[in-house]
């Protein structure tokens, strides 16, 4: 069974080069504005949507993504609402793939069964759960992977060879290398350790591997997307956001216009990047 | 709920996956899986390392000032002219309270796993002084996160922490309680896998955290029981404790959980009551949901967000409970009732009026319980109460709810 991340990443490689993937905050600062910023990503060279799903206490992440998800809980934002969020972009849009990220708490209260039906009609492609580890698969992961949802697993600097088949054992659609250890929005890692971790897990596994945590900049994803399948970038992202309203949450700007300044910036930066790794 | 089937015994969890039925488990990121099983490991050799238990039962003598005493409140007891009630004075313990016993368990486990740094979270600031008295004896730098709300309204343990040497981040996301300071814990330990050992304060968070805590804790309950068959030859009718993180509670009751005739309640902090949402009942009006690593009730919205909750007690104003606690609950072994901030206040004027002991406020919440169901109870009957702490920390909140200055 082939998902739309599978067939995305199979046409990358034909091209010879990284995915950007593109990670925004759902309901941030508000429905409509979201939804606005999530159309501009595939236009501006986004070629994988990470859309946020927020959470009250969100563990893994730093302050960026912190406020960025007290936002959209404050502007209303629910499970329900970004699941029709998707739904809405997928109407305009059957091809770019859409990965739910976030934590596990608010699909467990809306119900795993129900949430795995709505999220596949909503045009859902994958689910990134920050804290369902491979010792909690019967939770979600399995009845995902029934649904023919990609379970995409995080691994991690901490993840040795000994684990790691067991954090690949269930993961599908791609891996996603957590470039260190740490929140989300620190500062990038040494990219030589980066790439010999790519190169590390990629000896396990078929999968696409994608590097996030940490890439900001055009030129960071132009170097990570040298070793790499894909280019994460997230709080930079969420920061565009966070730049262009006041201190009331008044748009100063349009966000999406922002938003789509920063992608095309990365977009050429990973469409660059194997040019340069061959120079 | 489910009720689940009554077990043969109620002290065999957590399972091998650290499920109390439904509850418990391991919900961390990756980052941190690889730690919680070194963890696991370290923690199955110790306990079973004689080198391990003969370090901590000197400490816990010469250091702590273990066992601590079974006291008859004879003051309370004829004031409130039921049952026979005893504390047991956790308020005696070196730190003030019975987050001690923990915290020197943990730090000799620390030390065998040569970990270089300490980090805590603290609510009331008793688990704070508690490690950074224990990073102090054992020379280690600490961290203690500490919500900004709770830094202001315990401002005695934060500058008990300071003089101890430990840094205290204040946090100011949500209400800037304990809740938010386990997260920020969570992100330090998530930063620093290397050297960093999390010294968790209640029987919460991933396993084998929940189990551990609660077998540093037994103690409690290991004594009280043979105490109460030595001063009064025979076990008692009611045990009650506090229950915020629950880690004194489950201490108390889990050496008390198979002896049948007990009855067993552990008390919720009902805040401004039930009707809103100023409270920290998670048992009595929350649900299973997930949070920092387990499984268990929380007070939440329908949406699944983490609701802040209100107690008059920092030590109880956490929106979740330890994951063995919700399994008592549901299989019915332990009752869990409401107590609000008025009563424990009532409480804790009356114990140190009639008894000459300031209790916590924490502590203060069971006792109020003791006083409502005491009066009803025979004469010969018995009940111990936890007295799990001093309440010398409390007495600035104390004023500022009497309307006084100090």
């Amino acid at each position: 069974m082939t998902t739309r991340i599978d067939r995305r990443m199979a046409k990358l490689k034909a091209e010879g080069r990284p995915a950007l993937v593109t990670y925004i905050m759902g309901g941030d600062p508000d429905y409509d504005t979201s939804l606005s910023i999530m159309k501009a990503l595939p236009i501006s060279g986004s070629d994988i949507i990470e859309l946020g799903m927020p959470f009250s206490d969100p563990m893994a992440d730093g302050p960026a993504i912190q406020a960025a998800g007290l936002r959209a809980l404050k502007g209303g934002q629910t499970l329900a609402r970004t699941l029709k969020m998707a739904s809405e972009f997928r109407a305009g849009d059957d091809e770019t793939p859409i990965v739910l990220m976030g934590y596990y708490n608010p699909i467990y209260i809306y119900g795993v069964d129900r949430f795995l039906a709505d999220a596949k009609a909503s045009g859902i492609d994958g689910l990134i759960v920050v804290d369902l580890p491979p010792e909690m698969d019967e939770e979600l992961c399995i009845p995902a992977l029934k649904a023919g949802v990609n379970f995409i697993r995080l691994a991690t600097p901490t993840t040795d060879d000994k684990r790691l088949p067991k954090v690949l054992e269930n993961t599908s659609g791609f891996v996603y290398y957590v470039s260190m250890t740490g929140i989300t929005g620190s500062a990038l890692a040494d990219t030589a350790k980066v790439s010999a971790a790519v190169k590390r897990i990629k000896g396990h596994t078929e999968l696409p591997v994608c590097v996030g945590f940490g890439v900001k900049t055009a030129e960071q994803a132009r170097v990570i997307g040298a070793s790499a399948d894909g280019v994460v970038v997230g709080t930079a992202i969420v920061n565009a956001v966070a730049n262009v309203l006041g201190p009331k949450g008044e748009k100063t700007a349009d966000p999406a216009e922002a938003v789509a300044t920063l992608v095309s910036g990365l977009a050429q930066g990973v469409r660059s990047a194997r040019l340069a790794a061959a120079e | 709920m489910n009720k689940p089937a009554t077990p043969n015994s109620f002290r065999t969890g957590p399972d091998e996956q650290g499920m109390f039925g439904i509850f418990g488990g391991r919900f961390v990121a990756e980052t941190l899986m690889p730690l919680i099983l070194d963890l696991e490991d370290q923690w199955n050799k110790a306990k079973n390392d004689p080198e391990f238990k003969a370090e901590l039962t000197a400490l816990s003598t010469y250091y702590a000032g273990r066992p601590s005493k079974l006291y008859f409140a004879e003051g309370l007891t004829r004031h409130l002219g039921g049952a026979k009630v005893y504390f047991k004075r956790e308020d005696l313990n070196h730190t003030g309270s019975h987050k001690i016993n923990n915290c020197l368990g943990q730090i000799l486990l620390a030390k065998r796993m040569g970990k270089k740094r300490i980090i805590a979270e603290t609510g009331a600031g008793q688990h704070g002084v508690a490690s950074a008295t224990v990073a102090a004896r054992f020379g280690y730098p600490c961290v203690v996160y500490m919500g900004a709300t709770d830094v202001a309204r315990q401002s005695p343990n934060v500058f008990r922490m300071k003089l101890l040497g430990a840094e205290v981040r204040p946090v100011t996301a949500g209400h800037g309680t304990l809740k938010d300071a386990m997260n920020e814990a969570l992100r330090d330990w998530v930063t620093n896998v290397e050297d960093t050992y999390y010294l968790i304060g209640t029987a919460a968070g991933p396993h084998p955290y929940p189990e551990m805590v609660r077998d540093f804790q037994s103690v409690i309950g290991s004594e009280a029981r043979a105490q109460i068959v030595e001063q009064e030859g025979r076990l008692p009718d009611v045990i009650i404790a506090a229950v915020g993180g629950g880690s004194n509670a489950i201490g108390l009751f889990h050496p008390f959980l198979d002896d049948k005739d007990v009855r067993i309640i552990g008390i919720e902090a009902g805040g401004r009551g039930l009707d809103g949402v100023e409270h920290c009942a998670s048992m009595n009006a929350g649900r299973p949901g997930v949070l920092h690593g387990n499984r268990t009730y929380l007070l939440q919205n329908a949406d699944g967000q983490i609701l802040d909750g209100h107690s008059i007690s920092a030590g109880l104003d956490y929106p979740g409970v330890g994951p063995e606690h919700s399994w008592l609950r549901d299989s019915g072994r332990v009752e869990y009732v409401p107590i609000l901030d008025d009563e424990a206040l009532a409480a804790f004027q009356l114990t140190t009026r009639v008894e000459g002991i300031i209790p916590a406020l924490e502590s203060a919440h069971a006792i109020a319980h003791a006083v409502k169901i005491v009066p009803k109870m025979d004469k010969d009957q018995i009940v111990i109460v936890n007295l799990s702490g001093r309440g010398d920390k409390d007495v600035h909140t104390v004023a500022n709810m009497l309307g006084m200055e100090i």
